[in-house]
């Protein structure tokens, strides 16, 4: 074979040089010969690999693991790793055999699924929601009877958007020009700086926007994305799968997980020392899985890091609603670096917004968007090709987005009842983060930083030496094993922080607020009572 | 960093530099590689990404005498290219040269989202359907012109009345409070209320939860239920997952299967772009294999294996091979002797089948009814019946729901081995879950009411509405395609397209190339300009050289058909007058 390689090698370098032996040639037509021989040559290289490679990929079969793509082997999504197959395995043992375990359900607090644990959906846009999906009701004098009047006006308003009435059809591979168009005045009024309806991509929930902008940026392992650390794991699967490099920053939690810049510094220099392109920035703000709620001040540096060094900022602002203390205000990094007075030239900028967090919750209807700026034509038209590979994201979650960025206003009939369940919803999950942070922290070794904004808190735990041994007898990262030993005592579903990432040799889980405020004293009382027998056990 | 990729290796012989074409704007490029490789050279040859060098004095003299140590070298090479370790510390070996780039870097930072910048596979991915000709259409209907799109098998765009079972389950889905509401019960019939509390129970926390990333179980059951009712063997619904819309599975899926370039997958041409596209995105390799128009769009075995043999040649381990049953755009059935070809010639060569059938339900003529290829291949028996893997994908886009804005599909798999299995529901569980509304639509597709519910008659008399008169569409289009000067159209048998060829005349080749126009493209936009009607040439889905087609949905109402049909043969006569070549005439 290695003969049959030469032979072809050699030829190709011939005819690859022959025409270098004519310098007039080559100048006047470098550009298709050049080509001609790139594919030649890359077809060469391929070629090897499968005259060396063919014996033993002929014989196993294509769909087996050692045969997949190896970017889908690396890739890892704790979220639900794991300790959520226990759960499941475990909620499957107590529907065949009730007490079979130390509880009587599994409370997942593992992942930010709030009406998955009992939060009830806004009324109104559950109304639209339904009216758009069965217009020929819109008609009947009975529907007056069961849905509110500004609910059957605002179905007929979104109609009209759609061509058609359509909502069964494919829409524009950017979602509905219409239903961008109320985004865009949502974003206005939000941020008072102008947004525009051609910079919206709707998408079927925020992780596919993630996804898309990783698959355009990152073109090799030699690409590097910057990810805070913790980080919501979207981001490491995401990059791992597309085939680029996690550029981590840590997040200081002595500092409510403070974001410095002299960090970010020294992680680009480290980067660029081992050849990373660092080609982005993701900031998740209010901060996931650490709860914190940025600074104005803080954003502005963020914002002019980026510009200087070149970076796109990917602003994950998923959680922009949910905000817990009265001391902090979301400010969205377009409204930030707009009021720097840098404007679309000045800085690629991409900021994400989903139906399924805030008051709304609404996960299951895949509902988001991303507004880009800052990015050229051409580049635009490919994110365009990309979206319409997949021909649109669903109409119903686009119709949800539409609302969450234009719910009822004063006056309106739904308004009363709208702002009363958004305020409950938002209310009560403040008083559930705080119960659960103090609870948290009367745990001993255990110390939680504020949940100011988000779904979540991310205690750290000081395990015990003989726990770590423990935990590394067994093989499992010494979270995990405190998790999953959680999971078995309680039926309480967290996740390892080493799923999210963590200074080394530190330990934590995280933890939603989720849980229905009347099932909290009871979760903490496990807890606490758990907690208190695995240091008993373990105390060094 | 401006240096991609630098690898060394075996000099004098050849190096190979990775680098980005703004270096090349800026400076002499032979000055760069001498800094960065640190060795001698003379003269180095530049195109894109690629830079390569030889000795100046050993290519004058034409020198290759030593081609055993270029070949161990250009192994080398390759491996360090595919191993990423030793990539690396490859790259971690020059560490002075990196130094240098870094420097370079910070002089000339090049921005991150420039086009040159971005994704290689992204750029070289092509998605015709919303293509040129659509974006044209949608800039003459924005100035007022009417726009017949045929261009996306989208029914209900085109006026197609959604089914009104499913609607009114999701809707009451949408707003449980309803089914608690008295008065519920004189908007929404009985069974249609059963069915939503049913699929409610199915769920966590209605609508609004995430669900299983691989779909509801319940709904799992009833599309496991379904393919074994249809197919005479039970199916697992561990191995279903449902998806937002098929596309989505069959984007999963190739991801799965491909490793890289020398990854080539099986793609019928004429084919549906979503599948060049997909393979591009990923960076594997399409391997085309022809579909013979002569012989209504079949598939010939020894067609099959010319394309295997010659991918093979050029080095692509071909994985998978893609048939679409009923095809698109091309609208043929399969037979089962051609499916059991199939099956056989994918088990010899180690395939695994990917089997597009969402059109199962579109078929139009009765000698050849679809027949999944799951029962031909369980039909055949062991061994190949246990050791093929296949996974097919369905959707309720298309059938008599053409539910195209809900987003709702599934694949099945038959024969992956629990650990590929446990990998895609990884990968399915970064996108959390399909949408549920999505998910609600393709139970009631799977397990429709039963004759004795209250909505069986109106379900019945609606979807056999719809499938009757596609029937109906699908031979006056034909028929008015045949109908038309240098056009020649096979029977549209299933799915929703109509792909006539259409033999374009010397000159309107010519004036197609003198506009920069690839020919079927010109003709496209001309018919475009002439009547509204947006179409999709026939170069997006793949033909063979010098043939042209275009793609026509066989969408548009009833009621319009004959116009449509009319104007058509109107322009395309025009055109066929205008640009065929009459001097023979004249002479005579």
């Amino acid at each position: 074979m290695r003969k049959f390689v030469a032979h072809r090698a050699k030829s190709l370098i011939t005819n690859a040089t022959a025409p270098l032996l004519n310098p007039h040639h080559h100048q006047s037509s470098s550009s298709s010969f050049n080509y001609y021989y790139t594919s030649r040559l890359a077809r060469f290289l391929t070629s090897i690999a499968s005259d060396t490679s063919m014996a033993s990929d002929k014989s196993t079969p294509p769909l087996t693991a050692q045969s997949l793509n190896p970017k889908v082997l690396k890739c890892e999504y704790a979220v639900r790793g794991e300790i959520v197959s226990l759960a499941q395995k475990l909620q499957q043992d107590l529907q065949v055999n009730p007490g079979s375990h130390p509880f009587e359900e599994i409370i997942y607090c593992n992942i930010g699924n709030p009406q998955s644990l009992g939060q009830q959906p806004i009324t109104f846009f559950r109304e639209v929601l339904a009216l758009c999906d069965h217009p020929t009701i819109l008609d009947r004098s009975e529907t007056q009877g069961l849905f509110s009047a500004d609910s059957i006006e605002r179905a007929w308003q979104i109609l009209d958007q759609v061509p058609g009435r359509a909502t069964g059809a494919y829409s524009h591979s950017q979602g509905i020009k219409g239903l961008r168009d109320t985004i865009a005045a949502g974003i206005e009024a939000r941020d008072g700086f102008p947004a525009d309806p051609n910079d919206i991509f709707l998408t079927d929930g925020a992780s596919p926007a993630v996804h898309m902008m990783m698959q355009l940026l990152i073109r090799s392992e030699n690409d590097g994305i910057f990810c805070p650390i913790p980080q919501y794991p979207l981001y490491s699967a995401s990059i791992a799968l597309h085939g680029g490099t996690l550029v981590p920053y840590y997040l200081d939690e002595a500092t409510g997980w403070g974001l410095e810049i002299s960090e970010l510094k020294k992680q680009l220099e480290a980067a660029r020392q081992k050849g990373i392109t660092v080609r982005a920035l993701v900031v998740i703000n209010p901060g996931n899985p650490t709860g914190q709620v940025l600074a104005e001040e803080n954003q502005r540096d963020i914002v002019e890091f980026c510009k200087k060094e070149g970076l796109v900022l990917l602003a994950d602002e998923v959680y922009q609603e949910n905000i817990y203390v009265p001391d902090k205000h979301f400010h969205s990094f377009k409204k930030v670096a707009r009021s720097m007075g840098y404007g679309d030239k000045d800085i690629p900028l991409v900021s994400f917004q989903s139906v399924s967090k805030g008051y709304y919750g609404e996960c299951g209807k895949r509902g988001g968007y991303m507004e880009v700026t800052g990015f050229s034509p051409e580049v635009r038209e490919q994110i365009y090709k990309l979206a319409s590979v997949n021909l649109c994201s669903n109409i119903s979650g686009q119709i949800l987005a539409s609302l969450v960025m234009s719910p009822p206003k004063v006056g309106d009939e739904s308004y009363e009842s709208y702002s009363a369940e958004k305020d409950g919803i938002l209310q009560s999950l403040a008083r559930r983060a705080k119960t659960l942070e103090d609870a948290l922290n009367n745990l001993e070794g255990v110390t939680c930083n504020k949940a100011e904004g988000a779904m979540y808190l991310f205690p750290r735990i000081m395990l015990p030496n003989k726990a770590i041994k423990e935990a590394e007898s067994l093989k499992k990262a010494p979270d995990a094993y405190y998790a999953s030993r959680l999971l078995n005592a309680t039926g309480i579903v967290v996740v390892p922080g080493s799923g999210f990432g963590q200074v080394p040799g530190t330990w934590h889980f995280r933890c939603t607020i989720l849980p229905q405020e009347e099932k909290i004293p009871a979760i903490v009382s496990q807890l606490t009572e758990f907690h208190k027998k695995f240091m008993d056990e373990f105390r060094d | 960093m401006n240096c991609r990729r630098v690898l060394g290796f075996g000099l004098p012989f050849a190096v190979v530099v990775f680098i980005e074409p703004w270096i090349k704007a800026s400076c002499g490029h032979t000055e760069i590689v001498k800094e960065l490789l640190q060795v001698n050279i003379d003269l180095c040859l530049f195109e894109g990404k690629f830079l390569y060098i030889w000795p100046w004095p050993k290519v004058a003299k034409n020198d290759f005498s030593d081609a055993r140590v270029l070949s161990s070298s250009a192994t080398t090479l390759f491996f360090q290219l595919h191993e990423s370790d030793r990539f690396r510390k490859l790259l971690i070996g020059l560490p002075y040269s990196y130094n240098k780039c870094n420097h370079w870097l910070g002089i000339m930072s090049a921005k991150a989202l420039d086009y040159d910048q971005i994704n290689e596979n992204v750029k070289k991915a092509q998605y015709a359907v919303r293509g040129e000709l659509y974006l044209r259409a949608s800039e003459l209907q924005k100035e007022g012109k009417k726009i017949i799109f045929t261009n996306v098998g989208n029914p209900h765009a085109l006026g197609q009345k959604p089914l009104t079972f499913p609607r009114q389950v999701v809707a009451l889905c949408q707003a449980p409070f309803l089914l608690d509401d008295p008065n519920v019960g004189l908007i929404f019939p009985a069974d249609a209320i059963a069915k939503a509390k049913l699929y409610l129970s199915y769920t966590s926390g209605g609508l609004g939860a995430y669900s299983d990333s691989r779909g509801l179980p319940g709904i799992r059951k009833e599309v496991a239920a379904f393919i074994g009712r249809r197919d005479g063997y039970p199916s697992d619904p561990e191995l279903i997952y449902l998806t937002d819309g098929a596309s989505k599975g069959v984007m999963q899926i190739l991801q799965t299967v491909i490793r890289g370039q020398g990854d080539g997958i099986l793609v019928p041409v004429p084919q549906y772009p979503l599948y060049s596209a997909a393979i591009s995105l990923f960076g594997g390799s399409l391997v085309p294999y022809y579909l013979e128009e002569n012989a209504n769009w079949g598939l010939d075995i020894n067609n099959l294996r010319q394309s295997v043999a010659e991918a093979r040649y050029k080095g692509i381990i071909v994985r998978a091979m893609v048939i679409i049953n009923p095809g698109n755009p091309t609208g043929q059935c399969l037979s089962i002797d051609n499916l059991k070809e199939i099956l056989n010639f994918c088990y010899q060569e180690n395939l695994v089948l990917l089997g597009d059938e969402v059109y199962q339900q579109n078929v139009y003529q009765d000698e050849r009814p679809f027949i999944s290829s799951r029962k031909v291949l369980l039909d055949m028996g062991p061994p190949i019946s246990k050791e093929l893997q296949l996974i097919s994908f369905h959707t309720v886009s298309k059938g008599f729901l053409g539910e195209c804005g809900q987003r709702g599909g599934y694949f099945e798999m038959t024969n992956i081995p629990p650990e590929s299995v446990d990998e895609i529901y990884k990968v399915a569980s970064i996108s959390l879950s399909p949408n549920v509304p999505g998910q609600i639509f393709m139970g009631c597709m799977v397990s429709p009411p039963q004759p004795g519910d209250i909505s069986y008659d109106q379900f019945l008399r609606e979807s056999k509405g719809i499938l009757e008169s596609l029937r109906k569409r699908a031979h006056m289009m034909t028929d008015g395609f045949n109908s038309c000067k240098n056009v020649v159209c096979n029977f549209t048998e299933g799915a929703m397209y109509s792909f006539p060829q259409i033999k374009l005349p010397q000159n309107a080749i010519e004036a197609a190339k003198s506009a920069g126009k690839v020919p079927d493209v010109f003709y496209c936009l001309k018919l475009l300009e002439a009547t509204g009607i947006s179409t999709v040439p026939g170069s997006g889905f793949g033909q063979k050289e010098g043939v042209f087609h275009l793609r026509t949905t066989i969408l548009p109402a009833e009621e319009d058909m004959p116009a449509i049909m009319e104007s058509f043969k109107k322009f395309n006569d025009a055109f066929m007058d205008q640009y065929e070549n009459n001097i023979g005439y004249s002479r005579m």
